[in-house]
């Protein structure tokens, strides 16, 4: 009789137990689901006061040229920024793609010990170098020396990329590398078997197939350049225009964010023009999300 | 028309090449840091606090401020990260309501910074009323390492093998009993080390923390060891500059004549910790690795 | 309704944080911040007043050009009144006015009027306390051979009318313009008293919001013209004279340089206790003419003139 209770209330215990384990963990996934739908409704909900309170027409501020939040009357053009943070995020993705794609040939196919004993923690190492450092060191280095090389103030769309291009190498060269070590050996060798040369192999068999994840880890940069703040900010120059060159000051949409979000008052049609930029950069992170899972698909196939 | 052979060494030549230059550019750039940083480094630099007119001042507190952020920071993001993590990868049920977290998971993964710093000031700072404080910052922080943990956990439960965890479950074991004495001391290494790699990039976080944590710090008593008082160190609820934060704004309101110096040193510092965070994961996963596996 | 929205989302998060807090490892830990949250929820800034000593915390907010000087202050008024906390934040202008308007920080330092920030009606619940003068010169890279220019000069400048230092007098090296954000005060005070326009922002020219990165790019670059509060200017750049008046404190004080600016911290309403005791000890000699000329500001008292928001100038 003793042992029945004794054993219905361990019964018990583990029931409970297992119930508090659940809802635990479940609270946990629901706390994420609230930040980020608060997240959502509060920057959205500035975002959008531009086009409800302050009466400025969607299409003026995706197409605008001119950006003047101060002038009389104020005009809120954001094209800049749009084509400036897509162009120096694209051309860091373009610098960065094939030398990620080269280290991690490296590390798989040339010298699998070596690479992914010495070049794997040094790019892991880049990853974790502060944004502000890289900044700093744009600032010190990289824009003298376009500044003596190139025509212009050095600043600008090429500054600024070359250094993000630095920043998302990590990103992208992880992507890569775990792509290419999940490849079937059996693809390779039955190319080698072929007579192919490795050059051959990778790049007729190794590249072909892998794409769509080397894409991923491309977008997966991409996002991580577009969304960059300081480090850009510091070297692009931040002149509100679309630039008639690489080398002439230009803005990205975190860049107008950080120089003027401080010097703004809440309300005011200027700081609600700041929080649609805000919007539109976590639009494109959902854009960048949807793109990345339609290539994962892909690549599964 | 080249012959196959040539092209293939001149490929391999390329790619070698590739990744020298990567290898140099990384070089370059700690070298570079801590060939200007190094010099400035002494046991004062690092325990006195900054000057702001002055030449000499140095970054005690900021190197506190960073690391206290680091353990609040820790302290909300790992239980939080391992219960979403156990979540996804043994509760979640293949369906709508998984696949849209997922997405929740990976949208807040690549949110950028500035945008949850600006969240952050919105809402911890001035809806909450938290104010510019190391409990804001924390919380701000939260938000990018949490996926991270997630996915981390993910990863490492995942590496679990299935016999050990059906065993587990044959034993008449409870499902959360399996997964937190059975499978999480497994997925440990793989847990502990990608918990300090996401702990190295709280430390050089700087745009979130600009609008959340704040950007100056109150004298600090450190003999005042009361989280509640507002001139201790362990007070969640006062502002607090981090490192990072710090050489944003003196490189850019510097009025200390040593400004630059200091910017470089800090720099160091900064560089030279997120090393031995990378280090320390390193050596601790295949530590423990070594341990559990020897256990066997 | 949104309120309503955010105090759910507020207690759904405290309660999931202690919850996932008591069932882990590290319980204790965990669940202490939410406690103490829920404590805090009211602002930090309650002091409470007694009748002999000095207590209570105070928070400024605001300006990131009159932190330093707020900051220096802060830290000695702080040691004669060990038991009031001062903390100041930086974060702008605009964060100062807004967080001040609002009743989250008990000063807001500006560079500017709050009139020019906020709407009429927040503005005019604010109180005004100008603790210093800031004066901003133009500087060029050390290597243009310009030693003063004229108004007219300077805005065919800032507009994109000149664009060669030939035209000026100097070598022929092409302008390059170091701006700041039209949001900023500072260049707000650059435009009305020394342009006496508004100018538009040009194609090309550069922007940068802190003092230390504009001081940096103009020493480097050739040919590059920007303005610099006094404080920030040193041996990398050059500093030009205003229609052959030379920026210094003395010409500011008597009125013939024009190119400067109040540093106000207002408070809402009345300030109370700690804060009217601390902006008292601002306008003391100790800190006008110790701190205060120290960073570069001119103090207040020393000005012969007084300038109000329309830029009327009074004699003293």
């Amino acid at each position: 009789m003793a042992q029945t209770t004794d054993k219905k209330i361990s019964a018990n215990n583990h029931f409970a137990e297992e119930w508090v384990g659940r809802i635990y963990s479940t609270l946990c996934v629901l706390v994420l689901v609230t930040t980020i739908v608060a997240m959502v409704y509060f920057v959205a909900s500035r975002g959008l006061s531009t086009f409800f309170k302050n009466d400025v027409n969607v299409l003026d501020l995706l197409t605008g040229l001119k950006w003047s939040p101060e002038g009389q009357p104020p005009l809120f053009g954001a094209l800049p920024f749009i084509f400036g943070s897509f162009s120096t995020s694209m051309l860091a993705a373009l610098i960065a793609a094939p030398l990620s794609f080269c280290a991690a040939v490296f590390m798989i196919e040339i010298t699998p010990r070596f690479g992914r004993k010495y070049l794997q923690p040094v790019i892991e190492l880049l990853a974790g170098i502060p944004s502000v450092v890289y900044g700093f060191i744009g600032l010190s280095v990289i824009v003298p020396f376009f500044r003596d090389v190139f025509p212009g103030q050095g600043v600008g769309i090429a500054a600024g990329a070359l250094v993000l291009s630095i920043m998302i190498l990590p990103t992208m060269t992880t992507v890569a590398t775990d792509a290419l070590a999940s490849l079937p050996s059996g693809l390779k060798e039955g190319s080698y078997a072929l007579g192919a040369t490795r050059w051959q192999t990778i790049y007729r068999v190794v590249l072909p197939t892998t794409l769509p994840s080397l894409m991923t880890g491309v977008v997966l940069g991409l996002a991580r350049a577009f969304g960059e703040a300081l480090a850009v900010q510091m070297v692009i120059g931040n002149a509100p225009f679309v630039p008639r060159g690489l080398f002439e000051s230009a803005s990205t949409l975190t860049s107008a964010i950080t120089l003027s979000m401080g010097n703004t008052v809440s309300g005011s049609a200027h700081n609600n023009a700041l929080w649609s930029l805000a919007l539109i950069l976590m639009v494109m992170t959902f854009i960048f999300v949807f793109i990345v899972r339609w290539l994962e698909k892909r690549s599964k196939l | 028309m080249m012959k196959p052979k040539t092209v293939d060494k001149i490929a391999t030549a390329v790619i070698i090449g590739v990744a020298g230059l990567i290898v140099l550019v990384l070089a370059g750039l700690l070298g570079f840091i801590l060939v200007r940083g190094l010099g400035h480094l002494s046991f004062d630099f690092l325990t006195s606090p900054p000057e702001s007119i002055r030449a000499g001042g140095g970054i005690g507190p900021q190197l506190f401020n960073s690391l206290f952020l680091l353990v609040l920071t820790m302290i909300i993001t790992v239980p939080l990260g391992i219960g979403a993590g156990i979540y996804m990868s043994e509760y979640a049920k293949a369906n709508k309501i998984t696949d849209f977290i997922r997405l929740v998971v990976e949208v807040l993964s690549s949110f950028p910074s500035i945008v949850v710093g600006l969240f952050g000031l919105l809402l911890l700072v001035n809806y909450f009323g938290l104010g510019f404080s190391l409990f804001a910052g924390a919380l701000a922080l939260t938000i990018f390492n949490l996926p991270l943990m997630v996915r981390i956990t993910e990863q490492g439960l995942k590496s679990v093998p299935r016999e050990q965890k059906e065993a587990a479950l044959a034993l008449g074991l409870t499902k959360w009993k399996t997964i937190t004495s059975i499978m999480l001391p497994i997925a440990l290494p793989i847990i502990v080390s990608g918990t300090i790699l996401a702990a190295g990039r709280v430390f050089g976080e700087a745009a979130a923390l600009l609008f959340t944590a704040g950007m100056s710090s109150p004298r600090l008593n450190f003999s005042d060891w009361n989280p509640l008082s507002p001139v201790s160190p362990l007070n969640p609820f006062r502002p607090a500059e981090t490192l990072a934060v710090h050489i944003w704004k003196i490189n850019s309101e510097g009025l200390a004549p040593d400004a630059a110096e200091i910017a470089a040193g800090a720099s160091a510092v900064l560089v030279i910790t997120v090393l031995l965070f990378n280090l320390l994961a390193r050596w601790l996963g295949r530590f423990m690795h070594r341990k559990f596996t020897a256990m066997k | 309704m949104k309120k309503t929205v955010t105090l759910i989302m507020a207690i759904v998060l405290t309660f999931t944080l202690a919850a996932c807090g008591k069932n882990t490892n590290n319980g204790g830990n965990a669940s202490t911040p939410p406690a103490t949250n829920s404590a805090s929820t009211e602002p930090t800034t309650e002091p409470t007043p007694e009748p002999k000593k000095l207590e209570g915390s105070i928070l400024a907010t605001g300006s990131s050009a009159l932190q330093p000087l707020v900051d220096q202050a802060s830290k000695a008024f702080m040691d004669a009144n060990s038991g009031v906390t001062i903390q100041v934040q930086g974060g702008g202008s605009g964060t100062g006015l807004t967080q001040v308007s609002e009743g989250q920080s008990d000063i807001g330092n500006s560079d500017v009027y709050a009139e020019e920030k906020l709407d009429a009606d927040k503005a005019g619940e604010l109180v005004d306390h100008q603790v210093a003068v800031v004066a901003m010169a133009a500087v060029v890279n050390p290597k243009v051979n310009v030693d003063t220019l004229t108004k007219q000069q300077l805005i065919d400048i800032f507009t994109g009318k000149v664009t060669n230092w030939k035209d000026l007098g100097g070598d022929d090296q092409k302008i390059v313009i170091i701006n700041r954000p039209s949001s900023s005060g500072t260049r707000a005070t650059f435009e009305k008293y020394a342009l006496g326009t508004k100018t538009d922002d040009l194609q090309g020219s550069i922007q940068e919001d802190s003092s230390g990165t504009v001081r940096k790019i103009i020493g480097e670059t050739p040919g590059a013209i920007g303005y610099l509060a006094l404080s920030y200017l040193d041996d990398s750049v050059k500093t030009l004279a205003y229609d052959g008046v030379a920026a210094n404190e003395e010409n500011v004080a008597n009125g013939t340089y024009p190119v400067w600016a109040y540093e106000h911290m207002y408070t809402k309403g009345e300030p109370n206790e700690v804060a009217k005791a601390f902006l008292d000890y601002m306008m003391t000699d100790e800190v006008q003419d110790g701190a205060v000329v120290e960073l570069g500001y001119i103090p207040a008292k020393k000005m012969q003139i007084t300038r109000d928001i329309e830029g009327n100038i009074t004699k003293k």
